[in-house]
Formats: structure tokens, sequence, C-alpha cells
């Protein structure tokens, strides 16, 4: 790459090392891939040894330091994607292309692989063109693309249909019925403020950060804590606690509060966030801006999970209007000391920067590993600054709580769970998309609502959730009883549920950071031994080792990753024992080695795949 | 006066900002550890020294003492789940005790004999982890690696240098050289680095310096790792 345009790069993004994975991700924007010569010039302009450049950049799934061909083609390989048939159209695309999955072409042109979940499994199966989500791919598509690709068709001219998004929202609520207008927020939660002395307090409590009494940003928090609002990436923690602690911590010289909406989107099945982003971003900028106003920070960072990237133009240019219109940058609708502004860090395929602290970590342009807590980050969170992370959904709710006042939102919902929460349906159903229903509505009525029939399984909250089993969906999704962040996955009783966890264990396994043992190594050896089972050779000594794992993987886990990382499969094992039943082949241990697949590799060396080249018992008497 | 907290029954003293193991190990109670290293920030990462804290699993590492902690450190549940964990990191990599340069003063296998690891247990990953000969007087055998950073940390932190860097993630994670040819050769690295020196395992070799002090008289020969403390009297 030229110098002046790496020079350009570093110039925005103010040659700082802390935003080492945006400049990244710019150059490979412009190269395809991150050259020796780029990882050299970054080790001089930006200080920061090639060894920790490297460390970092290859972290990340969609950070390349080999090249990976002009097409880089990734099939989102989530359940409800196999379920329409993603696995047949990747060797379909496979077989056009005459490439091997996960390997770069002999030209250099193209490589094809599988990739998390993408988050669009209301309108799969989905996969990523050069990091550009192309939708409802069916085998007449995936001709298609092999066409264009081999005849290096450049993807700003290929049908924009394909690149097509739909919002697919079937039931709307108090969010997304809401026609949120730019700033509403904001100015009525100043009309609501007592006018006496607003001025001089709200500059104090912004710019020192003073705690609660001050009217402005007291009475944001206070309507916050009045409304019982809780977080909605799963966890549901107390958002008013959340942002108290950070408004109360002490700030260090030169030092921030941070803001950041955490749209890491990544938990399978779950595309709500999405639609948020696309129809409704100026209500979760708005959120992110009254929660500046309450903590007293001025720095926001929105972090996009990489499958997003192409919200990014419309969201920069959302941005830009909020900010003409005074409702981003300096004295906000004109409250004196009300400064606020956003950043969009741009993720790049790794699940486990959903994990706050890990989060935190990428957007200091490091490794997404998740620290060790304490302290927690509402004192010690981006570059050591008081920082809240919420979701997008929480951030949302925040700007309806400060339109329509806290007492009108704690009346929707539970006792517990106060307002609506949005559904993220996908599976066996006749209408996948977003339902958004108060909390407390059972599995079953969102069942009804999409149009499911036959349901044999709901999975809720996505791989590290809930399996719910037919006999339980009259239980209700809300805090008290089935907690979720969002994702509804469905299975009609056709589907083999052990395939289901299979699926989810590779998931986790393909995820994990790495930085702990139990779960670097006990997911992997959970993926083995659930694929020893697929494969026909478990036995009963199988379950205690899954149940060994399981324990292991709970009890000494660094992060929630390993804690929940067998959920789906203990869910399983409980609840569709058959499933696993049928695979249990033999009622002794049998070891996971096949000589006849250990000769695999030898027969596709040589080219032979006669009966002699195979390994089966006939063969194993002559030896 | 003296702030304490009980450890399996005993009364350990502790400073201020202490953390568990610290104030264990000062006070003569081994924990069993292998990413932790008194001179060092914690890393949290290996996990053998996990506890139980009023009941609840959490490193000793990164935890700091608190007065009137319950805290179980040696009991037959935690050293089976430390046993599952140096099983996982046996499997993980290509660990053959015998024909190793460092067998009698390796930490991890000091500290499977303590554990009473009497197998690997699971079956082997047998990852294909080429060796780095490139360095006139140092050898570098990822095979042994355990990822437990301690020499990242002693070449960033000490060394001023950051020679080594973790690299992938998962499985896939694994130690790299601050070279664009990967090379240690090609990296400042000197034989009296800090980094050169805390590798518990057998990763980071001198060439030419095997087996100087003959197997059976070894650090873990004479007594084993609990009996040691080597770290105490740092701490």
């Amino acid at each position: 790459m030229s110098s002046g345009s790496l020079e350009s790069i570093l110039c925005k993004y103010d040659g700082s090392p802390h935003n080492l994975l945006q400049i990244l991700r710019e150059v490979q924007e412009e190269e395809g891939w991150i050259t020796p010569a780029t990882v050299a010039a970054l080790e001089t302009a930006l200080a920061v040894p090639r060894a920790k450049i490297e460390g970092a950049a290859s972290f990340y799934s969609f950070l390349h330091l080999q090249p990976v061909g002009r097409y880089r083609i990734l099939f989102s390989d989530n359940i409800i994607d196999r379920m329409g048939g993603s696995q047949a159209l990747m060797e379909r695309l496979c077989n056009l292309l005459w490439v091997e999955p996960g390997k770069l072409s002999e030209d250099g042109l193209v490589s094809v692989t599988t990739t998390s979940c993408t988050g669009m499994c209301d309108q799969g199966p989905a996969l990523l063109v050069n990091g550009r989500a192309i939708t409802r791919v069916d085998e007449a598509r995936i001709d298609a693309i092999a066409e264009r690709v081999r005849a290096q068709v450049p993807l700003a001219e290929w049908p924009g249909e394909w690149f097509q998004v739909e919002d697919n929202v079937h039931r709307r609520d108090i969010l997304l019925g809401s026609d949120f207008e730019p700033g509403s927020g904001l100015r009525a939660l100043h009309a609501r403020v007592e006018t006496d002395g607003i001025q001089a307090s709200n500059t104090r409590s912004w710019r020192e950060g003073l705690p609660r009494g001050l009217v402005g940003p007291a009475t944001m928090l206070d309507e916050i804590k009045h409304a019982n609002l809780r977080g909605r990436g799963g966890a549901g923690f107390t958002t008013g606690l959340k942002w108290e602690a950070c408004r109360n911590a002490p700030l260090a010289d030169g030092q921030d509060r941070i803001v950041v909406c955490n749209a890491d989107e990544g938990e399978p099945g779950t595309f709500k966030d999405r639609v948020l982003l696309t129809s409704h971003a100026d209500m979760v900028f708005e959120g992110m801006t009254l929660a500046a106003y309450a903590v007293g920070a001025r720095r926001g960072f929105l972090y996009l999970r990489g499958e997003y990237r192409y919200l990014l133009e419309h969201l920069e240019g959302v941005l830009a209007r909020r900010r003409r219109d005074n409702l981003l940058g300096h004295s906000i609708i004109g409250i004196p000391g009300a400064d606020f502004d956003i950043k969009i860090h741009v993720g790049f395929g790794a699940y486990v920067c959903g994990e706050e602290s890990a989060l935190i970590e990428s957007l200091e342009g490091k490794r997404g590993t998740p620290r060790n807590r304490p302290p927690f980050p509402v004192t010690h969170g981006y570059l050591d600054q008081p920082t809240i992370v919420n979701n997008v959904e929480t951030f949302a709710a925040a700007a309806l709580i400060a339109l329509n006042g806290g007492e009108w939102y704690k009346n929707i919902g539970t006792s517990h769970s106060a307002g609506s929460k949005i559904l993220s349906v996908s599976g066996d159903c006749e209408r996948p998309g977003l339902y958004e229903f108060p909390f407390g509505v059972s599995v079953a009525e969102v069942l009804e609502a999409c149009g499911a029939k036959d349901t044999q399984a709901v999975q809720v909250s996505g791989p590290s959730g809930f399996t719910i089993a037919a006999h339980e969906f009259d239980r209700k999704i809300c805090f008290e009883d089935i907690p979720t962040a969002g994702a509804f996955m469905v299975f009609d009783k056709t589907r083999d549920m052990f395939q289901v966890a299979r699926n989810f264990v590779h998931f986790f396994a393909h995820e994990s950071c790495g930085f702990c043992t139990p779960c670097r190594v006990g997911t992997s050896l959970l993926r083995n031994l659930m694929d020893k089972l697929h494969n026909g050779q478990g036995s009963p000594y199988d379950f205690e080792e899954i149940e060994k794992l399981n324990h292991i993987l709970q009890a000494m886990s660094h992060c929630g990753l390993g804690h929940s990382a067998c959920n789906p499969v203990l869910d399983t094992i409980e609840k569709f024992r058959p499933a696993y039943d049928s695979r249990l082949l033999h009622q002794q241990f049998t070891p996971a080695f096949d000589l006849d697949q250990a000769l695999s590799q030898a027969r596709q060396m040589t080219g032979r795949d006669d009966e002699l080249a195979h390994f089966g018992a006939e063969h194993g008497d002559k030896q | 006066m003296t702030q304490t907290f009980i450890l399996d029954g005993r009364e350990i003293p502790f400073e201020p900002g202490q953390t568990i193991i610290q104030a264990a190990l000062a006070a003569g109670v081994f924990i069993p550890h292998l990413c932790y290293h008194p001179e060092f920030k914690p890393h949290g990462s290996c996990k053998l020294c996990t506890v139980k804290v009023n009941g609840r699993h959490t490193a000793s590492c990164t935890y700091k003492a608190a007065p009137g902690l319950e805290v179980q450190s040696n009991t037959e549940e935690l050293n089976g789940e430390r046993r599952t964990l140096v099983q996982m990191l046996f499997v993980e990599g290509n660990h053959f005790c015998p024909s190793c340069e460092k067998s009698g003063d390796c930490q991890l296998q000091a500290t499977a004999y303590e554990l009473g690891m009497m197998s690997p247990h699971f079956d082997h990953f047998f990852p294909d982890r080429p060796v780095d000969a490139s360095h006139p007087e140092l050898l570098l055998d990822f095979n042994r690696c355990i990822l437990c950073s301690l020499c990242v940390r002693a070449s960033r932190d000490v060394d001023g240098k950051s020679v080594f860097a973790l690299a992938e993630r998962g499985i896939d994670s694994h130690l790299i050289v601050n070279a664009a040819s990967g090379r240690l050769a090609d990296t400042n690295v000197a034989l009296e680095d800090k980094a050169v020196q805390v590798c518990p395992v057998g990763v980071i070799l001198r060439k030419r310096k095997g087996f100087a002090v003959p197997i059976g008289q070894r650090t873990y020969d004479e007594a084993p790792i609990s009996g040691h403390l080597p770290l105490a009297e740092e701490c």
C-alpha cells in the first residue's frame, strides 16, 4: 500500500497504538490482508513490537496476516443455517470453484470456509463475501456467485438484492413500535428537571462527576432506577446501579468517564441489535447520550460486530446528523457543559468480545481476553477509566424511559423484569424475525405468534442459554424464569437435538479465547467427545466424561464462555436422552481412534479409495 | 495488629494488598501454581491455584486476601480438579518427560507428581509444533509450552524487549517471537534476559548445557514441589 494512504489512516486514528485494530482493519479493507510490510511500517509508526501487532491481529477471525484471496467467502455456521442447507450449499460452491474448504485456491483468487453465526438467521442461509452479508442463499444464488467469482466481477457490480437485509419485524411493542423523534428523550428529561439552578448544577456534575443530588444528571439516574431497568445482554444487572457506580467512581487527573454500547451481537441466533441499529439508531445513540449525561461521561464508543460492518456508513451518517442537530458535541441541546461524542469501533469476528472486559481490551487495540476482576469496568474500564458497558437494547430502553418516565416503564412487564424484550426468532416456524413482547410472555405464546408447529424444543438465549422442551412451554421469558439475551431458536420434531448440541459445542471450542486452561483445552475435549458420539464410538463412559468436563469448566473457567459451554449438552442429555442413546453403540469403552479414518490422509495423497485402501474388519484379519 | 484469614483451618497472616497465594506461600503453605511468579503481575490463566473462598471457586493468585475469609485449598475435591487441569496441559502439548532436558526441574512434571497424576487420562492432541533452533545459544521447543506467558511478561516488564508474545486464540494459541522471520535468532534476546530464566517447563533451553546436572539430583528429585516453596522466600 502507498505510504500516503497508510499515513492518512494513521492520521485519522491519531497515530495511537490504542487504535491499532481499527488501523489494521482500514489497511486490510484497502489491501485485502495485512502484509509483512504493513506490520513493519506500523511497528515503527506506532512504536509497538511486531509480535504484539501479530499477536493481536491473529486473535481475530476477520484480520488476516496471510493472503485470503480476492474473494473470501464465509458461510454462517449456526445450526439454523445448517437446517437451511448451508453445508450442502458450501460443498456446491467449493465444487464449482474447485477449492477445498478453508484453503486458498491455487490461483489465489478465492477461499471458502465457515464462520460463527452472522446474525441473519431470519433470512438464511447466509454468507459473507469480503465482509458483506449475502442473505437467502440457495442453489441458484450459489451458482450465480460462482460465476461472478470466476469472471472476477467486482463485488460492487454484484446484484444489489443479494445484499438486501430485511428487518422482519412481526410484533412491535414500546421499542420497535415507537416513532421516536431524535432529541425527544433529551428534551423531555430536560423539561422534567427542576429549573432552579439547573445550569450550574449540570455543569458541575458533568465536569466533576459529582455524586447524586444535583438536578439534571440525578434526574436521569433516578428515572432509570425507578424504571427498574435491567441489562438486556442476558445477565440482567440493574442498569441504575451500574451507572451510579460509574458516576461515583473517583477520577484521576486527565481521566474521563466512558460510555460503551455493546453491539458485538455474537450469540448465535440473535439479530435484534442489527435491526435496532438499522431502523432505530437514533434511539440507541440517544440512550448513550442520556447515559453519558447521567454518569458524567464525555466519550462514547459503539462496538459494532464485524459481521455488521455494512451498517458502518449508515451509523456514521446518523452520528453526523446528530452532531449537526446539536444532539452530540458541545453543550448538547444547549445545556452548558453537556459535551459528549461517540466513535464507532468495528470488531473482527470474536464472540468472546461480547464479554464486557474482553470488549474493553479489544477497544484498547489488544487481544480480546477477559480481564481479571475485580476491579470492574465501572471503576477501571477503558484505559483504566470508569466505564459503563451496556447492550444496544438497554440504551434504546433508556431513551424511552427519558421520554416517558420511569413510572410508565416499570408498569410494563413483570415485577422483577420491567419493560419489553425483543426476541430474535428463527428456525422451524412460518414467520422468523423479531417479536417484541412485554416481559412475562410464555414460550408457547411466542411459538403461537411466529407460526411454529410440532415444536420439539426451543433454544432460548443462544448456545449459552437454555434448551426448553415441550413440557416447559408454559415457562415465561423474564429474569425470574428464563432470562435471555434475545435468541429464540425453534426446532420441530424432525430435528436431531444431538446435532443441535454438537453444533453449539463446536461453536464454543472455536470461540474460546484460549487464555485459561479449563476453557482452552476443555472446550476442545468436549468437541472431540461429541464428535466421538457422532462417529458411532460412544459408550456410557463418555457421559461421565462430559459431566466431569462440565464440572471443571463451570468451576475453574475464567469467564462466562467456559462456564456455559456445557449447558447445551447437559440440557439435551437431560431432556432429549434418546438422541444420545441411539448413538451409544457400545456398552464398553471404545477409543475415538479409528485406524481406517487415520488412513484417510494417505488415501487422499495417493488418490485411492478402493477397497484395498481401506482398513475394514475383513482386511484387519488378514494383516 | 496483623490481619488474618483462614486457610484449611489454619490462620494465615497477610499484609494489605497481598493476594491469597502470596500470603499462603509467605506463611509456608503450598498452593499448586504454574503461571504465578512472585516477581510478576498475576496472570490468572493456568487456574491451578484455584481455591474455594467462602464456598466459591476463585484463582488465589488474583484474589486479594481479606480478614476473616474462609479458604479451602488442600482438599480432595480441589486437588482432583487441579489434577484434571494438569492432565489437560499434558494432552494439549507434546510432553515426553524421559527425553526432556527439564525433567526433574520442570514445574509441570513436579506438579503432576504432587497431585498424584498417574496417566494423561484424555486423548492426546499431538499438535504439530516445530522447534526453533535458529539461535546459536538457545533452543525453543514449543511442544512443551503451557501458555503461562511468564516469558512474555518477563521480556516486556523486566527486560523491556517484548521478545515473546501470544498469537491466535483458543486451542490454536501459541507463542511467537518478535522477528519478521519468526525466528529467535533474529530477535534481540540475550542469555542474561529474565525471559530466558523463567520458563517453568522445557520450552526455553540453553544449548550445550544439556543434562549438566544428572537425573536423580535435580530440584524436584530432592524434594517434591510442595516441599520447596522456592518462591516463598522471594515473596
